[in-house]
This record gives C-alpha cells, sequence and structure tokens, in this order.
C-alpha cells in the first residue's frame, strides 16, 4: 500500500520521493549516490520531527483520521492471539461497526471490543464509517458482561466519529443503549482497560470508554463533540474547526495534562500507520503493565476504586 | 378578528389597530402551539400548560420544583457548588461570560437544581434542570448536583425523581462534561443497587449527552406530551440520512410507540402519577399514613395495611 500524506506532510513526500529516486539511480547504473542519499534521509529525519513535534490540534485531527491508521482489528492482529470474533446483540442485527470477540493477551484470556473503520469504499459502508446504531453497544454490553461471568478483563479500543445520527438508530433507543453501557461499565467486576486509538467521538466513544484505566494513542483525540460540530454550533461556522480544536483540548497532551487520560502512548514518528507493530508493541506493553496492577485488587475494591474515580471528574467552584 | 380575549381585556391594555400579534407585556401569554392568548394568572395556575391546546411549555426549573414538591420544610442540595472554567474556553465569546450572563438571567449558579423535599408526604429528592441556563446543558455542576442528590438518596433510603430538559453536554467543559455522563450513570447504578427508585421525566427538549445518561436510566421513563427525546438532533439526521424525517420524530409519543417510555404523563398529573408509582415501587421504604390514603385517589392498598413498616 503507498503512504498517502496529508497536506502538513507534503515537505516529508516530497524529501521520500527524492531519496527513492536517487536509491533507483544508483541501483540502476554504477554511479555512487550513497552520501547523497545518507544526506537526504538525515534531513527527512529532522523534517519529520520538526513538523511531528510542532502539530496543531486540528492536524492531529487529521493523524487521527488518517485512512491508513490502524483499526481495532489491526491492533486485534498485533496485539492478541487466539482471537475469535463474536457477532450479534441477540436481539436486532450484529452491527458491523463494533467488533468483539475473546482472545488471550500474552497467554491471558481477555474480551476485546472495539469500534471498526472500513478501509476502502465498501467497507467504509460496510462499517457504517465506524458509528455504531444501538445493537452495536447492546453487543459490546452482551460481551462484557459474558466477560464479567467468566471473569477475563475487558480491553476497549475506541474509534470513532460517534455513534450513528439515523433515523433507525433512534427508533432503537441509540440513548438507552450509550446509556445502559455506562452504568453497567461502571459496576463491572473485572478490570476495564480502554484504549482511544483513533477518534473518540463523544457519547458513542464513551459508551465502550468506562472503566478502571484510559489509555490514549499519541495522536489520537478525544472529545464531547467533533471539532466542525462544535464550530457550526458555536462559531457558526465550520471553517472555524481547527479553532474549535485548540479550544476543546482533545489531544493526548491536553487531556493527559487535566487528568482525564492515565496514559499516552508514545507513537512512531510520522503516526502509528507508519509503523503499525511498533505501535502496538508499545501499546502491549502499557496495557500488560496496566492489567497486572488491576489484577491485584479485589473485584469489590476495583468496582469501588472505579466509582471514586468516576466521581472525581470534573471541576467545580465551592 | 375579535375573539373572548380581546372583550375581556380592559381598554387600558387593548391594542387599537396596530400588529394583532402584539401580545402585551404583563398580564398575557401567548401559546406558542395554538396561538391563543392566554391570562398569565391562569397560566401559572395550570402550570404552563394550554388550556386551551394542551400545550406544554417549558417552565423553569424552580417553578418545575415549587409545583411538583409539597409546600413546606424544603432543603436545596449542594447549592453552593458554582462552575469554574477549566479550560479557559473561548468561542465568539467567553466561556466565563456566558456563564455569568446565564446566571444574571435566570438567577441560577448553574444548570440543575436539587430538592430533598416531600411528595404527599413522601420524603424524597427531586432534581429539575433549568433550560434557560445554557440550554440545560451538563457540565460538572450539574453532574456534582445530580450526584450528590443521588447520595442523599442513598443516605436515607429515599426515591429520586429528575425533570430532564438539556441539549446535551456542555461543550464549555469538554470531555469534563462527556465524563458527567458516566459519572451520573454510574451513580444511578448504585441506587439501582439499593433497591431505591428512579423515576425519569423526560420534558421538552431532552437530548444528546443527558438524554444518553441519567434521562433514558429510570426505573420508570417518563415524559411530557410532545416533548423532543433523542440523542441526535433532527438537524444532524436530516442532514446525515438525506430524508425528510417522519412526523412526530422523536417526540414523546414516537418514545413510547418505539418501548422507550413507560408513560405519557400530563403535567397537570404528575403529582398523582409520580405519586402512586413511588407508593407502589418504594413500598418497601414508605407506606402512606391513613390520611394519606384517603388522599390518594387509586389508593393502592387496603387502608388498614397502611401506614405499617
Amino acid at each position: 500500500m503507498s503512504q498517502q500524506f496529508l497536506e502538513f506532510e507534503q515537505p516529508i513526500a516530497e524529501l521520500e520521493a527524492k531519496i527513492r529516486e536517487l536509491q533507483y539511480v544508483s541501483s540502476d547504473n554504477a554511479m555512487d549516490l550513497e552520501d547523497e542519499i545518507r544526506r537526504l534521509q538525515e534531513k527527512l529525519q529532522n523534517k519529520a520531527r520538526q513538523i511531528y513535534e510542532n502539530l496543531t490540534p486540528w492536524q492531529v485531527v487529521q493523524l487521527a483520521r488518517h485512512p491508513q491508521r490502524p483499526y481495532t482489528l489491526d491492533y486485534i492482529q498485533h496485539l492478541f492471539t487466539d482471537f475469535e470474533e463474536l457477532h450479534g446483540d441477540r436481539n436486532f442485527a450484529d452491527d458491523k461497526a463494533m467488533v468483539g470477540g475473546v482472545a488471550r493477551l500474552d497467554g491471558q484470556p481477555v474480551m476485546v471490543i472495539g469500534h471498526q473503520k472500513g478501509r476502502d469504499t465498501k467497507e467504509k459502508i460496510r462499517r457504517n464509517f465506524g458509528m455504531p446504531r444501538p445493537e452495536g453497544y447492546r453487543k459490546a454490553l452482551r460481551l462484557m458482561s459474558m466477560a464479567e461471568r467468566f471473569h477475563m478483563p475487558i480491553l476497549t479500543f475506541i474509534d470513532t466519529p460517534g455513534a450513528y445520527p439515523g433515523i433507525g438508530a433512534e427508533e432503537r433507543g441509540q440513548s438507552e443503549a450509550i446509556a445502559k453501557n455506562l452504568q453497567v461499565m461502571s459496576g463491572l467486576k473485572v478490570p476495564i482497560l480502554c484504549t482511544v486509538i483513533g477518534e473518540g467521538g463523544s457519547g458513542g466513544a464513551l459508551a465502550i470508554g468506562v472503566g478502571d484505566v484510559t489509555l490514549m494513542m499519541q495522536y489520537s483525540t478525544y472529545s464531547v463533540i467533533s471539532p466542525e460540530g462544535c464550530a457550526s454550533i458555536l462559531w457558526k461556522s465550520a471553517e472555524k474547526a481547527p479553532d474549535a480544536a485548540e479550544t476543546l483540548a482533545i489531544t493526548s497532551d491536553r487531556l493527559s495534562q487535566l487528568g482525564l487520560v492515565d496514559e499516552v502512548i508514545p507513537e512512531p514518528l510520522g503516526g502509528a500507520h507508519r509503523a503499525p507493530e511498533t505501535a502496538a508493541q508499545s501499546l502491549k506493553q502499557a496495557l500488560c503493565r496496566h492489567l497486572h496492577r488491576l489484577q491485584e485488587h479485589a473485584p469489590e475494591a476495583l468496582v469501588e476504586q472505579r466509582y471514586q474515580r468516576l466521581l472525581n471528574y470534573g471541576v467545580v467552584k465551592h | 378578528m375579535t375573539n373572548w380575549f380581546q372583550r375581556l381585556m380592559p381598554s387600558r391594555i387593548r391594542t387599537e389597530g396596530g400588529n394583532k400579534h402584539n401580545v402585551p407585556e404583563g398580564l398575557w401569554d401567548k401559546c406558542p402551539a395554538c396561538q391563543q392568548v392566554l391570562y398569565r394568572p391562569e397560566l401559572e395556575r395550570g402550570l404552563h400548560v394550554c388550556p386551551k391546546c394542551g400545550h406544554h411549555m417549558r417552565i423553569s426549573a424552580r417553578t418545575r420544583l415549587n409545583a411538583f414538591l409539597d409546600e413546606g420544610e424544603r432543603e436545596e442540595i449542594a447549592a453552593d457548588i458554582a462552575p469554574a472554567d477549566p479550560l479557559k474556553f473561548r468561542d465568539s465569546k467567553k466561556y466565563k461570560d456566558r456563564l455569568s450572563q446565564a446566571q444574571k438571567a435566570t438567577g441560577e449558579k448553574d444548570a440543575l437544581v436539587v430538592m430533598q423535599g416531600s411528595l404527599k408526604q413522601m420524603p424524597l429528592v427531586a432534581a429539575a434542570f433549568e433550560f434557560r441556563f445554557m440550554g440545560g446543558s451538563m457540565g460538572a455542576v450539574v453532574g456534582a448536583r445530580f450526584v450528590a442528590g443521588v447520595e442523599r438518596c442513598l443516605e436515607q433510603q429515599l426515591p429520586l425523581v429528575c425533570f430532564s430538559t438539556s441539549g446535551g453536554a456542555r461543550m464549555q467543559e469538554s470531555l469534563f462534561s462527556l465524563m458527567q455522563m458516566a459519572k451520573t450513570s454510574a451513580a444511578l447504578g448504585r441506587m439501582r443497587k439499593a433497591g431505591l427508585p428512579f423515576i425519569s421525566v423526560m420534558t421538552d427538549p431532552t437530548m444528546g449527552g443527558v438524554s444518553a445518561s441519567l434521562a433514558m436510566l429510570g426505573d420508570i421513563n417518563l415524559a411530557e406530551p410532545k416533548a423532543l427525546i433523542g440523542f441526535a438532533g433532527p438537524r444532524v439526521i436530516e442532514q446525515t440520512v438525506r430524508e425528510t424525517l417522519p412526523e412526530g420524530f422523536q417526540r414523546s409519543e414516537f418514545l413510547l410507540e418505539h418501548g422507550a417510555l413507560d408513560q405519557i404523563v400530563d403535567r397537570r398529573e404528575m403529582r398523582d402519577r409520580i405519586h402512586n408509582l413511588l407508593s407502589l415501587l418504594h413500598h418497601r421504604h414508605w407506606q402512606p399514613g391513613p390520611a394519606q390514603t384517603e388522599a390518594t385517589m387509586e389508593a393502592p392498598r387496603e387502608s388498614g395495611e397502611a401506614g405499617q413498616d
């Protein structure tokens, strides 16, 4: 798959193209261009570092939505063994925007649940652009309750623009489905580890995001509303989305400063899609570390701690 | 056009010739649904329900709680906490300025009022959203007050009633607001575990993050007639699906039809209905005294059992 570049990555794209050209020329005839190539590669590294160290929140939003960004099933492939996908909410349908199943993390049986986006047009439509309907949340709920029965920790992967705003979704109780998940997750007697891997879009994200620890991939976002939505309501213009992205504090660094995220998982230079396996390995280490820590608590203590954690969210004046 | 109101109206308020739709300040209100002009004191006695068409107008949190709770002793819960601005949020206006504007306009510190009181002598906690305060949006104060209400219920084994009217989570507190959804839902989980009833009354409008958390988690979900209730706003849905939405979409009657509500309740009957429901659900902790049983229209049990705990 050829690399797709975002607008702000154009300098990187140009340098990479030039390097490829030189490599091609140098392999074709006997010309020795190695020095030149090395010089360009160094320049590329510096340029890339310079760009990625100074990303605006709006640029991070674009990275979080990058068409080549690893999705839940990609992470599942890298993080787990023996994955068995489980389908359906047992009531209405199998929502393909939400995937889940049982697997092993370092040998330990776990329940895995996540939003799923599609890569090409056909798949995007099949996955409904990662926007679940109520049956998606109810499938997640079914699997989470099952995990509790079988004493399996739950790992969730958040990557959605939001819950689907559709007629059928409303008819079948989108609000109730989300609310129910929030309530049930707050009381499950097994560890719940939530990771935002791409877009954390509002209630549709939180509906699988209530747990004992919240991790964020470095270039993911987590927000109460999309920057575009916020801009069109508060600025009356969707074009102000970059301003909204700034003000909303939706990037991992800001959220971690605000204490809303427990750990930020560093991504490879250029984003997780440039080296998905490396990104997944960093995430795996963090997940195992947190899981071991959480498993030292008795189930009741775990639930009580989670509850207190939830109560502490929010800043008020007395 | 001469209608009853014009004939009744004292000449000093009667508008001569000018704009017929102009409603004089003070004594008169116009029903936004049927355009009927209504005498305000009568409207207030009728809890702001249009006597002509039954339209339920939006009312303030305090009007709501005053009408719902028994007169007499009430205690406001967590009244002292006020909103902060952890993000120094600024859009076309500063959040700080929006807050002080809303505070001035409503006399409230934030968009939820919680009170302990009684309903036909049954002690309980009741909460009501203030829609005029930034669209009844839920930020940290709303979450904290709601949880404080729940905690009071858990301490004293009381039922909880919440009247929602809200556009959803408050954007100006960003992810903190989103987390209030988890927080309020978790607190209601404790109510559930303790076997204490929560009645959620959805009023116009109950949308987004409030609908997708505390409002839909009632042991009993009630709504006022024709309230707009849903997760996504109608305009967002219309833009997404590119279809015209069906008549009555996301209104109370639609939700009842699709199984999301237990009942639609007229505001003027709210006290009776909720009292009856709670008398039944909360029977392990509270039973009506003898005088109370007579006063209740539909006494659910033999009066001989009443008052014995």
